[in-house]
């Protein structure tokens, strides 16, 4: 049965000039929002006890622009380049579920040789997003060497996506119909050359960190999350799956050709800041394996299908969600039959993940909040939007 | 707490009877309508859609998430569209057991947009809400901390995603 609890009885009051009691008036401090360790603009203003976090409340909106309402003024082809902007980690993945959803309301066919390179481009953006929270949550937690060994990977994948897309970061790479351009002739033999290098280097990361007794003690036990709370706070990604959820959409609500392709879901039962650092690092091979599965069995043909130029969406609602490397994201375009939405929403996976920072920090110490942060994989500009 | 829980959690995802067969849209329909008889259904939808009253909301809320062999026990996204005469507010619902999806839909008044809370149901509605509070200026009824979340402080009143909203310093029209 669904653990029924109220959120009002389940907050404990903070007293703000000493209670009744006599307990001690609750400290109040500011992090951020400029903060290395909120990786960001986030603004958390933190309610102590002595060292104890009583009270977590984040302030958000130091990036915000606005980008639903931006979208309202984009035509079809235009919107999907500001959605780069959003989680800049994993931009492959926003402009998948942008393209999906409005290949969902043309209807079109796409070809093999896309969905294919779709697949492979979403995998190497997952392990260079993964990466990246690799090496900052090392640093979080006290280790700077680990941020270089990440960082020399990823400069690795990200040349590639140069390669390919013409960008590093916001690659703007998958549009509606297929992908934009054909693939480098040199893709496959630089990916081999990734594939070769990073199998043995991510056995040397579990050696660094994973297995590091330091590491672990910073996290295990630190930030619970039960399996009920995880689900009712809309936690997706490493973070439900770290407390047992099952709930990869990949596997799920199979998009692409992710039906037909060999990989587990990673799932871990610790429910604590360690957990939902396995859940990413057997992730990275997973996708691994993805890419591995693919690279030599690139279908010959169209990059891209035949689309109008100006495209019309038909009247009606039309939703698709993604698993992009920090969660669910889900695009929701609601049309009038013109070229541009009537309204839009991105249901960004940080958002609802960082809700539940309140309930993980409470009755924890000030010095753990970081690694519990960590843990979460938070990018703000998906936050704002 | 740790080892226990986990030892638990793993039973319960393990266990063969939690997996029951999925129920298609049919018969999630007429197992609503048993719920809630004033329902009304939209067709052509990607999700089972349906539309009901405000007042209707919370117990029905309430029904879907804790009624076993519904279980919508994940809200997955909550937002509200402006069509100039009317605001809906939409739930994207679904079951993490079941796997089934559901869109229910709600019809405001525009000048005075009232509606229950249902972060006690699904506590990921508490940003949410807060954010569809600050863009639309709905007003969540019972809500604990009805404030801005997004937008700086001072702009209660303006509502950035409703349609008639100008802003002719920072707005640039295409």
């Amino acid at each position: 049965m669904y653990r029924q609890t109220e959120i009002l009885e389940t907050i404990p009051q903070v007293p703000s000039t000493g209670g009744d009691l006599g307990e001690p008036a609750g400290l109040v401090i500011n992090i951020g929002p400029q903060h290395p360790s909120t990786h960001g603009v986030l603004h958390l203003v933190v309610t102590l006890n002595g060292e104890t976090i009583q009270k977590v409340e984040p302030h958000l909106g130091y990036i915000h622009r606005s980008i639903e309402k931006m979208c309202e003024s984009l035509t079809y082809r235009q919107f999907i380049y500001v959605t780069s902007r959003m989680d800049y980690l994993s931009s492959h993945i926003n402009n998948l579920a942008c393209a999906l959803c409005v290949e969902k309301g043309l209807q079109v066919e796409i070809p093999e040789r896309a969905q294919v390179i779709r697949v492979l481009m979403s995998e190497l953006t997952r392990i260079a997003s993964h990466l990246l929270w690799w090496g900052a949550l090392a640093m979080d937690v006290g280790a700077i060497t680990p941020f270089f060994h990440a960082f020399r990977e990823r400069e690795v994948i990200n040349d590639i996506m140069e390669e390919t897309c013409g960008a590093r970061l916001t690659m703007n790479y998958m549009v509606p119909g297929g992908v934009m351009f054909d693939l480098h002739p040199n893709f496959q033999k630089h990916v081999h050359e990734f594939i070769d290098l990073f199998k043995s280097k991510i056995d040397e990361y579990d050696e660094l960190v994973t297995n590091n007794v330091i590491f672990q003690s910073r996290t295990k036990k630190i930030g619970m999350l039960s399996y009920e709370d995880a689900i009712s706070y809309g936690c997706t990604g490493a973070v439900a799956r770290g407390s047992g959820v099952s709930c990869d959409i990949r596997k799920l609500y199979p998009y692409g050709i992710y039906n037909k392709l060999q990989f587990t879901e990673c799932i871990e039962y610790g429910c604590d800041s360690f957990a939902r650092y396995m859940v990413r690092m057997r992730e990275m091979r997973e996708s691994l394996s993805i890419v591995e599965q693919l690279i030599d069995n690139i279908p010959e043909g169209d990059f891209q299908a035949k689309t109008k130029a100006v495209l019309k969406l038909p009247k009606g609602e039309f939703y698709s969600r993604v698993e992009t490397a920090r969660g669910e994201f889900g695009v929701y375009i609601v049309s009038e039959g013109g070229m541009t939405p009537y309204r839009i929403k991105f249901r960004s996976p940080g958002f609802s993940n960082l809700s539940a920072l309140d309930h993980m920090a409470r009755g924890q110490k000030i010095g753990d909040l970081v690694a519990m942060m960590g843990s979460l994989d938070l990018v703000i500009p998906d936050i704002d939007r | 707490m740790s080892s226990e829980l986990s030892f638990n959690l793993q039973l319960k995802i393990q266990n063969p009877k939690l997996t029951i067969e999925n129920m298609t849209n049919e018969e999630l329909k007429s197992e609503l309508l048993l719920l809630q008889p004033s329902l009304g259904f939209e067709e052509g939808t990607e999700f089972l859609t349906m539309n009901i009253d405000p007042e209707a909301w919370p117990l029905f809320a309430k029904q879907l998430r804790d009624k076993e062999n519904l279980f919508f026990n994940y809200l997955f996204c909550l937002t509200c569209i402006d069509w100039k005469t009317h605001l809906t507010m939409v739930y994207h619902l679904s079951s993490l057991r079941y796997h089934h999806n559901i869109v229910i839909k709600s019809k405001l008044d525009r000048n005075k947009p009232e509606i229950e809370t249902v972060c006690r149901i699904w506590k990921t509605a508490e940003f949410h809400e807060r954010e569809v509070y600050e863009m639309f200026g709905v007003n969540f009824i019972n809500h604990p901390d009805l404030r801005i979340l997004i937008l700086p402080e001072g702009w209660e009143g303006k509502n950035p995603l409703r349609k008639d909203f100008e802003d002719p310093v920072n707005m640039i029209k295409l």
